[in-house]
């Protein structure tokens, strides 16, 4: 099995919605730098409805592509389904992630969170707090090495 | 597109010269060196052969090396020796560093659960460690030092001949990992005043699977493979003749070029150095003098490296970084964060290791690639966008 799949490359090497939103509706960043990863994303939203979407990742050839495909699968979506994306879904659209790599995946799955609870909050929208639990401490995801 | 190969640490392409030591042994000897017929005893004249180049490339008797599958397995045998011969007198300490090859730090791991304690000396920021420091280590039950002569990441090269005289006067059996060091820069056992030493042919444009661990005379050497007489008994298993022979020949052309290629390196070791400082908030990781004349290690602020070696291996160029990514856990190399490097910073590291293959066209290429892929990632990464918008401070 290649190191990287197809798609993985594709999307780390032509990233799809790279950059900003400078009067984005809703922003939100996940990660840490310590970890080696972290994610930005700008939404754009009319009528419940994500019209833009541009993300900022610094993080690895897996990080990146993890993002660009979450963000695809989100554009032009209604928030309600957005929320329904999971970082399942994100590894799946890339053929697969290695286990060690899911992480990137749920980065991209809470960095999307994160910028419709901006959203919300900005707006004085009501929402269950349930539904956005406080991205869980990296710090414990530290995997031991391999030998 | 032409393939720009500057992971030399990582493995050597073989020379044409290793190559044709090594065919013969593939074709018409194929004899076991053990065999009494002359199939079998022109393989042995082979074998000893290759073992007298090597000890004359070391300054040691031909007797003193025994082959092994690499440096990996050099460093395993030497260690568990010493540590098996060190109990047998109560000696259960073992002093090393903390940014050894993983081959030394996860024998040492296991030492410490079956009873032994082991000392890892901090490496100061500039990768090095002293003579003294190591001679503060040394108890009265200190069984061995091993520390490598030179470090696989950021090039540093230990005062090794110092470490060796201090671990002679207090009787204490000094190994060192010179897996990065042998074929590069001069080294001699005696004058360095080493008792054992591991290396491996494929850095220095050998073969790979196969190395040497050179054991001082009268050292015990545990026997590490069991099940024959081979290399005098202390490592069963029929030799790997062609492998051997094409070690021996890529050593003496390594030791007879060695002032040459160590030139023509350290220019182009030194353009790459001072090209890429040229980015802003980049560092080199490593001392700038006592280092390889091959080795490059740099930390870009606010990218991480695993996306600066895909892209630049899109552009030809083979590098390798100590990201987390890279090293295959969350953290990021053992080696940077040795050197205290926060983490942060030690996720956006480039190696470059060259060879004599490489070229003044070479390094140009590099230097062209690497700012441009290094604002690419910076330009897509909001840590970059917080050190520059002054939301969090550069470290470097």
């Amino acid at each position: 099995m290649a190191l990287y799949s197809e798609k993985v490359m594709d999307h780390f090497t032509n990233p799809r919605n790279v950059g900003k939103i400078e009067d984005a509706d809703g922003v939100g960043e996940v990660g840490n730098a310590k970890c080696g990863d972290i994610m930005k994303i700008y939404l754009k939203i009319e009528n419940d409805i994500i019209v833009d979407v541009k993300f900022n990742t610094f993080g690895c050839g897996r990080a990146i592509a993890s993002s660009s495909m979450a963000t695809e699968l989100i554009n032009g979506k209604p928030l309600s389904q957005a929320l329904e994306l999971t970082n399942k879904a994100v590894a799946e659209a890339l053929d697969g992630l290695p286990a060690h790599k899911m992480h990137c995946s749920v980065l991209a799955e809470e960095a999307i969170r994160a910028a419709i609870k901006d959203y919300y909050d900005k707006n004085g929208i009501a929402y269950d707090k349930a539904d956005f639990p406080d991205p869980h401490d990296e710090e414990d995801e530290h995997i031991p090495e391999e030998d | 597109m032409k393939t720009i190969y500057v992971d030399n640490a990582a493995t050597t392409a073989m020379s044409d010269s290793a190559i044709k030591a090594m065919t013969p042994y593939l074709k018409e000897v194929y004899g076991n060196p053990s065999s009494l017929h002359t199939v079998g005893q022109v393989a042995k004249e082979a074998l000893d052969s290759a073992r007298e180049k090597i000890a004359k490339c070391l300054n040691c008797e031909p007797r003193e090396i025994y082959f092994t599958s690499g440096g990996s397995e050099a460093d395993n045998q030497a260690i568990r020796s010493a540590a098996i011969n060190g109990a047998r007198k109560d000696k259960k300490h073992i002093i090393s560093t903390a940014f050894e090859h993983h081959a030394v730090l996860h024998v040492l791991k296991k030492l410490e659960k079956e009873g032994f304690e082991v000392t890892y000396l901090d490496v100061h920021s500039n990768g090095l460690i002293t003579a003294a420091e190591v001679e503060a280590a040394i108890r009265p039950d200190t069984a061995l030092v091993t520390i490598m002569y030179a470090n696989n990441e950021v090039g540093t090269i230990q005062p090794i001949r110092e470490i060796g005289e201090v671990c002679k006067k207090h009787g204490v059996t000094f190994h060192t990992d010179a897996v990065q060091a042998a074929g590069h820069i001069p080294v001699d056992v005696k004058a360095d005043n080493i008792d054992m030493l591991s290396l491996s042919a494929h850095k220095f444009h050998g073969p790979k699977g196969v190395g040497a661990l050179y054991c001082k005379r009268g050292l015990p050497l545990n026997t590490f493979v069991e099940g024959g007489a081979q290399e005098r008994g202390k490592r069963a298993g029929t030799e790997n003749i062609a492998g051997i022979a094409a070690m021996a020949q890529a050593l003496e052309d390594a030791y007879r070029n060695m002032a040459a290629n160590a030139k023509k390196e350290k220019v182009l070791r030194d353009k790459l150095i001072d090209g890429l400082l040229k980015i802003p908030h980049s560092k080199l990781n490593g001392d700038a003098t006592c280092r390889l004349p091959n080795n490059v290690n740099m930390c870009f602020e606010g990218i991480e490296g695993e996306g600066l070696l895909l892209h630049l291996d899109a552009r030809g160029i083979c590098a390798s970084s100590g990201s987390a990514c890279t090293s295959g856990s969350l953290d990021p190399s053992h080696v940077l964060l040795a050197l205290g490097l926060p983490h942060e910073v030690a996720h956006g590291s480039l190696r470059l290791s060259l060879s004599e293959y490489n070229t003044e066209e070479d390094v140009e290429a590099i230097l062209k690639a690497v700012p441009e892929v290094v604002a690419y990632l910076r330009n897509m990464s909001p840590m970059w966008e917080d050190l520059e918008t002054g939301k969090k401070q550069h470290l470097i």
